[in-house]
């Protein structure tokens, strides 16, 4: 039965607990609502929420766990002399799994027959045949024990589904009986179902807390992974970065440091251009800006935050590199040699963070108390000498915080260096040569057609944990500063 | 003169004269002034020459080169075309026949052979011959065929190309040029809008004219779907929790700490968790808007809940009282007097919210949105979620990665669309908040 019509009837048997619940109260108390603990419809509520979440969450738990079940009994089925030398045992599995869903295809297409996909046996060079013609990938002749390997996985997990529809339609309907067995008139409905909503919010809220558990495990597992095929200390201190691109060869270099040099090189190109302009801005509209102006320039700002970064690595590409070539090129001062450079990423990149610097500032400066500009003032300083004296100096913390998330933003940053900065990974301190960054060295070895099961996959998993502790740690400190210096003035 | 001493005290400077330090002092200010007015004229020059340059890049997309001729086809040339073994070839033939004779009517004589027409044009013969097969009745009545011309010709009537940077090749020779110019003349060869370009599909490598935005559309809409549907109901549960419920304990704390942290995680780190969740671990079919949805969900969810938090906050306190005074239940006071007051500022907040994942990139990079020809619209609604599909953004991307320069061009106008769909986003959220926001 497919999913859905699964969770539709799911969905229907609760309705029909709701009405059911509720007519049979109704007829206990005699049509006479004043003798109900609750309003009718928190008892066909009751009901309702008792037929589906339980059987909702058998659902998805069943989802989940079924793959893993199938795929260790027909990981043990599969005898050890059936794995080849050069092969590994989640290898093999693979292929039982492809071969599985070729004779899926086959049967959807007419190549097979139900009756055939289960008995077939005997000749195995037909079979390959077969689901090629329909369509499916077969990467290599489908050898005896795969075959039988892939039928008793399709067995399985048939059999598994229809248990599993058996089981949640039974639980669904048991919940509603259950609820509705207990449906009298005295029952305390609205407190039950209260409580029960109550679950659901902080089940929502808890979310949160998954994602980050899933972030952290998923690049910690992987991590771990990579660093048993590759030497962390060839990781963390290599200076060079050499993929290889055959797959599975001990040849890469896999070196983080001239990926980290890109990172912050751009990053500090990228906070040069933003930081003055970010902050000349705030402090321009905090403290001189008539409303007027304020409200004309500050959204004008706050545009470029909201443009996508698709648009400004674009720009960083075709435009900005362009420009910069034709300055800094062969035919001008002859410092570059291509359009894509830490200088265009960097460039481009400060454009984008102008609203997040001048923003959070101006918030900063506009926290810092009046009397403290009033007192400047009466000993006779100017606007700005008030300015640089008092103010910036009171908001010196938070405008620091500013700065670093801005920082953490820059380091992050995916688009604009993977179309703007280059691919090439060097240790140079030449602003117009081609560098790159984490961020692209990530978007560049998953987007390929490598094994995940590769070190030159793999490591991008290891550039992304070292991604999220760098940014992570520059938010929380960052987040810490303006924090504290917030509760000073409050 | 009981202050004598007055006079002798040395004088500095009046009041009514400026002197020197004062003068720099004023200096200063003015200087300090004019940084930040400088200082914010840049920031408005990088957004108008951001809009400009998209703007004069992008719209050439929305045109397109076509030759158009108007002629007859007689039974005869009809029946001695397909008799014929090259029947594709016959058809050519008499394209080209025809449109020679249409030049000689108009009075301009060019030089041109078939080779050159196919350099303008691909192959016209086969679009002729399936439209007459299909159209029998067609046949001895006067038709206009409107064929797309190359993107070479295409990029000389945008400036692309000129007389001087054309390099002959296979493709396209110097001497096309005075016949493409003969045919503009003649009005053979117009510049059309290309509304192929926003409903069609993407092409491949080698034919950016051909490359549309309609099924990537398709693809962002539904991967809006799945984000609409799952972090609305998830975020606002999510926020009546922590700013109704929440008792003050570490579990809130912990909840609060990851909320703040997961709005700063870079956004590609959201494309690593969905290709290690839901597409290694969980099996879900790669490039589905499905996919995409739930990892860009994920990402919109603090937005989404930071916004509606506050809109919540904004609710006086005296309506709950109210509420509650009168006898409703804590929960009763929330769905039925907090939320209703407080949805115009969650509409808001989850538009912009939504806005924002309809822009983002990386993350559908790494799970693979990017990479294939997105050729095929969806073929219902099950299948626009789970069938490969590309998103507007990745394929903008896909398009400034190729490596034909006709791309770029269709990735500025994808741009422009993208951008329109943001404004209008934004304009209806800014419209919903006038009208609705209530001071209290």
């Amino acid at each position: 039965m497919p999913l859905l019509w699964l969770f539709l009837l799911i969905l229907a048997i609760a309705g029909a607990a709701f009405v059911l619940a509720r007519m049979r109260v109704m007829a206990m108390s005699g049509q006479d609502r004043r003798s109900l603990h609750s309003l009718p419809n928190y008892y066909g509520s009751n009901a309702a929420m008792k037929s589906a979440i339980p059987a909702l969450l058998v659902l998805v738990i069943w989802l989940i766990a079924q793959p893993f079940y199938v795929n260790s009994v027909v990981s043990g089925a599969i005898p050890d002399s059936d794995i080849a030398e050069t092969s590994s045992r989640s290898l093999v599995l693979a292929e039982v799994r492809r071969a599985a869903d070729g004779i899926d295809l086959a049967i959807a297409t007419g190549n097979l027959t139900e009756d055939e996909a289960r008995n077939m046996r005997a000749d195995i060079s037909d079979v390959t045949q077969r689901l090629s013609d329909a369509g499916a990938i077969v990467t290599s002749q489908i050898t005896q024990p795969i075959l039988r390997a892939a039928q008793q996985f399709r067995v399985l997990n048939s059999t598994g589904y229809q248990l599993m529809s058996i089981v949640v339609l039974l639980i669904a309907v048991a919940g509603g009986l259950w609820a509705f067995k207990e449906t009298r008139p005295d029952f305390r409905a609205r407190n039950v179902v209260e409580q029960g909503v109550r679950v659901l919010l902080i089940a929502a809220a808890s979310i949160a807390i998954l994602t980050t558990l899933g972030i952290v495990l998923s690049l910690v597992f992987n991590t771990i992974e990579f660093f048993r095929l590759y030497p962390a200390s060839d990781f963390f201190f290599g200076t060079s970065w050499a993929p290889s691109f055959s797959g599975r060869g001990g040849s890469s270099d896999l070196g983080i440091l001239p990926l980290l040099w890109g990172t912050f090189y751009i990053s500090i190109v990228a906070l040069i251009v933003a930081v003055p302009i970010g902050l000349f801005s705030a402090i321009y509209l905090s403290e001189y800006a008539s409303p007027k102006v304020r409200a004309f320039a500050k959204p004008m700002l706050e545009v470029l935050a909201g443009i996508p970064t698709i648009v400004y690595g674009l720009f960083a590409l075709l435009t900005v590199g362009p420009l910069l070539v034709s300055v800094f090129g062969d035919d001008g001062l002859g410092w570059m040699q291509a359009g894509t450079a830490v200088m265009t990423a960097g460039l481009v990149m400060g454009i984008m963070l102008i609203p997040f610097v001048s923003s959070l500032s101006d918030d900063i400066i506009n926290a810092v108390p009046q009397a403290m500009r009033d007192g400047s003032y009466g000993l006779g300083a100017t606007q700005s000498e008030t300015i640089r004296q008092v103010v910036l100096p009171a908001a010196l913390p938070g405008i620091v915080g500013a700065i670093l998330l801005a920082a953490s933003r820059a380091i992050g940053e995916t688009m604009i260096v993977v179309l703007g900065a280059g691919a090439a990974a060097r240790l140079s301190l030449n602003p117009f040569e081609a560098m790159t960054t984490v961020t692209a060295k990530i978007v560049s070895q998953l987007t390929g057609d490598s094994d995940f099961a590769s070190p030159e996959a793999l490591v991008a998993f290891a550039l992304g944990m070292t991604l999220f502790v760098i940014t992570l740690g520059l938010n929380i400190f960052a987040l810490y500063i303006v924090r504290k210096y917030r509760e000073q003035y409050e | 003169m009981t202050d004598a001493s007055m006079d002798s005290a040395p004088m500095k400077g009046r009041l009514t004269t400026v002197d020197a330090r004062t003068k720099k002092r004023n200096a200063a200010e003015k200087r300090f002034k004019a940084y930040g007015i400088v200082a914010i004229l840049i920031g408005i020059f990088f957004l108008v020459v951001l809009t400009v340059s998209i703007l004069r890049s992008g719209i050439p997309a929305f045109t397109q080169a076509e030759m158009r001729l108007e002629f007859v086809l007689t039974q005869e040339e009809f029946d001695a075309a397909e008799s014929q073994v090259l029947k594709t070839k016959a058809y050519e033939a008499i394209f080209i026949n025809k449109l020679s004779t249409a030049l000689t009517e108009k009075g301009i004589s060019v030089d041109f052979n078939a080779a050159a027409i196919e350099r303008l044009l691909g192959k016209p013969g086969s679009t002729i011959r399936e439209y007459f097969r299909a159209n029998p009745d067609q046949i001895g009545q006067p038709v206009t065929f409107s064929l797309p011309a190359s993107s070479r010709v295409d990029g000389y009537f945008k400036g692309r190309i000129s007389r001087d940077t054309v390099v002959d090749s296979r493709f396209f020779e110097a001497t096309d040029l005075d016949l493409v110019d003969a045919l503009a003349d003649a009005g053979i060869i117009v510049r059309n809008f290309n509304w192929n370009f926003i409903t069609g599909s993407d092409s491949g490598v080698d034919n950016p004219g051909g490359a549309g935005i309609g099924v990537s559309v398709i693809g962002s809409f539904f991967m809006m779907l799945v984000v609409l549907a799952l972090s609305l109901p998830i975020g606002v549960a999510a926020s009546i929790y922590l700013e109704e419920f929440a008792p003050q304990n570490w579990f809130t704390d912990l909840i609060e700490v990851n909320i703040s942290n997961l709005a700063a995680v870079p956004s590609i780190v959201f494309g690593i968790l969905g290709l290690a969740v839901f597409i290694q671990f969980m099996h879900l079919p790669q490039s589905a808007p499905l996919v995409g949805g739930l990892v860009l969900t994920l990402m919109t969810l603090p937005t989404i809940i930071i916004s509606t938090r506050a809109s919540l906050k904004a609710v006086p306190p005296s309506i709950r009282e109210a509420a509650l005074g009168v006898g409703a239940s804590k929960m009763q006071t929330v769905f039925h007097h907090v939320l209703p007051l407080a949805a115009p500022g969650i509409l808001t907040g989850t538009i912009i919210g939504l806005a924002q994942a309809l822009g983002e990139t990386a993350p559908l990079l790494l799970i693979g949105m990017v990479g294939f020809i997105a050729r095929a619209y969806p073929e219902g609604v099950v299948s626009g979620f789970i069938d490969p599909n590309s998103a507007m953004p990745a394929q903008i991307y896909t398009w400034a990665a190729r490596a034909d320069a006709g791309f770029y061009e269709k990735a500025w106008g994808g741009i422009i669309i993208l951008l329109i769909f943001l404004l209008t986003m934004n304009i209806i959220a800014i419209i919903l908040r006038r009208r609705f926001e209530r001071r209290w």
